[in-house]
């Protein structure tokens, strides 16, 4: 199914560690290695000025323009995501295609939580979104990370692996190539 | 969580609002389309079924009210949530007093619109399981449209059940008003004729000349009047049922038609001499006792059994009480779609004096009774007075506005006139009840004048 890019697009740092956590948690799920892409380059007009918000849709643009060019991408940033009718994203990806994006803004709320709080619920939208890159819908199953994250109450609730039905989707869907 | 397959509209005059909340609730497995307008979206309201429907407020024409007012009328199963900016929010308040879900203010927070969805494909899951629930239990009580839960009914039922597949001809016997031909369209309905025609036919009704030409049609020039060839009941059945209701009152001549063509299955226009071969399933009734009839002479003992093979008695609804309630339900439903009007039941008094009362016109009597309940009725509950059904009081009104009791002879009036419907105009058995004897019985009923 080609390679897994995990790229930090933030406008901060993010510590060595969290992104380990995320890739650990991503291997694990897809069973295929994902490696972390290091390129310096940061999002572009993706900032929507009056809502002080980056529009997620615009970020998969950017990402599949600047990224590896090859496998798929997550862009990880620490921005804050919308798309138009919602307050907020926590990600957004493009359906059986190469790109997704998560931000970690919205998942340390409603204050500073412990930091591996942080990285388990960075690690469930990477792996949610991920898998809607490789081409995963929803699944009804509340503790499986395919599941609808509409609120942190969701992502709590979930885990950061797939459940059977949905691995089992994967594997069939394996061998299709990623939409261009 | 979310239904596969359950459709949600999205309207809003914003293509970007269309595309960012369609691809949101598509992500659920929730089949969403979309309008850029009222118009539109009341286009897609009549074409099928929604489950959901996000109307934006303010949308140039037609606006989100209008929109919600026509979807009431149009799918008022469907919920409607009203989509709002801040500004607006006071007017999608309002909305929920005409018939809105709830309302959103845009842009939404994502749990909020999540929870909304869930909440309302829960509501809707569980008024769809109660209805699948009540529908079973109504089939339980019934066959076709004929509903009851006495046992003889039951047997009644499963008799039908049998004979519905076989072209056999079946003897429906029953006082009038019990269900006859509710009863021979359900057999009907049942067997493998159901889309050929039910043709009924009211033997009763018609002259001995009228009916030979109802049922066997008749060629031009038959007889005066007859000025065009015209089509009997049984080509009009053809390949389906014909009813003949009350044919114990048939004449002679005409049972004898009936018989001959029982028997070729021929039947020959009135001034015609060609023979027609007519595929009919014959479905009979009467209210007379057929065999006694026959046995009496009255009616031909051939055609008796010919008629015969299968026979269906009907008990009177008397002898089945426990279904007055079930009717009572049934017909109450049914009225209030017909009348256009919120009745909603009766009253325990009004249901008391349904189960004590005799029925001798039987379920047709209980239902025009509940028609005229449900007319009269002013508000949601019919009462007692209602109905119509204590005879009209003598008591007139005192001094002081008191109404003055009635008379010795008044009150035993009216008690006879209970104990007798209660038996159903059985003297003896009310007799019997009154601790009198029948003559006397029949005295004070003469006394009273409830004989005509
Ligand atoms: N068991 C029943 N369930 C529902 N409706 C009934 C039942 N029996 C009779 N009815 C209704 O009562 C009325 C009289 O029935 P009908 O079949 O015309 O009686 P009959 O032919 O015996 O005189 C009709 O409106 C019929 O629909
Ligand atoms: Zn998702
Ligand atoms: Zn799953």
């Amino acid at each position: 199914m080609g390679g897994l890019w995990l790229w930090w697009i933030g406008e901060g740092q993010i510590e060595r560690e969290a992104m380990e956590h995320v890739r650990l948690h991503v291997e694990r799920a897809f069973r295929v290695p994902a490696a972390v892409w290091a390129g310096q380059a940061r999002p572009q007009g993706t900032l929507d000025v009056r809502r002080k918000q980056h529009a997620s849709g615009r970020m998969l643009e950017w990402l599949l323009r600047e990224g590896p060019g090859e496998g798929r991408v997550l862009g990880m940033t620490d921005v804050d995501l919308f798309i138009p009718i919602l307050t907020f994203v926590f990600g957004e990806a493009q359906l059986n295609g190469r790109a997704a994006v998560v931000s970690t803004a919205r998942l340390s709320e409603p204050v500073l939580v412990d930091r591996r709080v942080l990285w388990e619920r960075l690690a469930k939208e990477a792996v949610h979104e991920l898998g809607h890159a490789l081409g995963l819908t929803h699944c009804s199953r509340p503790e499986c990370a395919m599941s609808r994250s509409a609120g942190l109450r969701d992502v709590d609730r979930k885990g950061g692996q797939l459940c059977a039905d949905c691995r089992t989707l994967l594997d069939q869907a394996q061998d299709r190539e990623p939409r261009t | 969580m979310m239904s596969e397959g359950t459709r949600v509209l999205v309207v809003d005059d914003e293509e970007i609002v269309r595309e960012s909340l369609g691809g949101w609730l598509t992500q659920d497995g929730l089949a969403v389309e979309v309008a850029h307008d009222g118009p539109a979206a009341l286009e897609k309201l009549r074409q099928g079924k929604w489950a959901i429907a996000l109307v934006d407020l303010k949308m140039p024409g037609m606006d989100g009210i209008q929109v919600l007012q026509e979807a009431r009328k149009l799918q008022p199963e469907a919920a409607v949530v009203i989509m709002t900016a801040y500004a607006t929010v006071d007017t999608a308040v309002a909305a929920i007093k005409q018939g809105a879900y709830d309302y959103l203010v845009k842009p939404f927070d994502p749990e909020e619109l999540s929870l909304m969805i869930q909440k309302i494909l829960s509501q809707q899951k569980l008024v769809h399981e109660n209805e699948v629930l009540r529908k079973a239990l109504k089939r339980e009580y019934g066959f076709h449209d004929v509903i009851s839960k006495s046992p003889a009914m039951h047997q009644v039922f499963e008799l039908a059940r049998v004979a519905a597949p076989s072209s056999s001809t079946v003897l429906i016997l029953g006082e009038s008003g019990t269900g006859k031909e509710v009863l021979a369209r359900a057999i009907h309905k049942e067997s493998a004729r159901k889309d050929a025609p039910f043709v009924a036919v009211s033997c009763a009704a018609l002259t001995e000349t009228l009916l030979e030409s109802e049922l066997f049609g008749h060629e031009r020039g038959a007889f005066t009047g007859a000025n065009a060839r015209r089509k009997g009941k049984f080509e009009a059945a053809h390949g389906g049922t014909l009813f003949l209701d009350e044919i114990g009152d048939i004449s002679p001549k005409l049972q004898v038609d009936l018989l001959r063509v029982l028997e070729e299955r021929r039947i020959q226009r009135v001034g015609g001499n060609e023979s027609v071969e007519v595929d009919v399933r014959i479905i009979a009734a009467t209210n007379k006792d057929l065999r006694k009839e026959a046995s009496e002479g009255r009616f031909r003992e051939d055609l008796f059994y010919r008629l015969n093979v299968i026979a269906i008695h009907l008990p009177p609804l008397r002898e089945r009480k426990e279904d007055v309630p079930l009717l009572v339900e049934r017909f109450l439903e049914t009225l209030a779609v017909e009348l256009q009007k919120p009745i909603e039941g009766l009253s325990s008094e009004a249901l008391t004096a349904l189960l004590a009362h005799g029925w001798p016109g039987n379920v047709r009597e209980l239902r025009n009774t509940l028609e005229r309940g449900a007319v009269v009725a002013k508000g949601h509950i019919i009462q007692l007075a209602d109905l119509g059904l204590a005879p009209p009081s003598a008591a007139s009104v005192g001094p002081g506005g008191k109404v003055e009791p009635p008379s010795l002879d008044e009150v035993e009036k009216r008690h006879v006139i209970e104990v007798l419907s209660f038996t159903g105009g059985n003297v003896t058995q009310a007799a019997r009840i009154l601790g009198i004897d029948r003559v006397t019985l029949y005295n004070r009923m003469r006394r009273y004048q409830l004989r005509d």
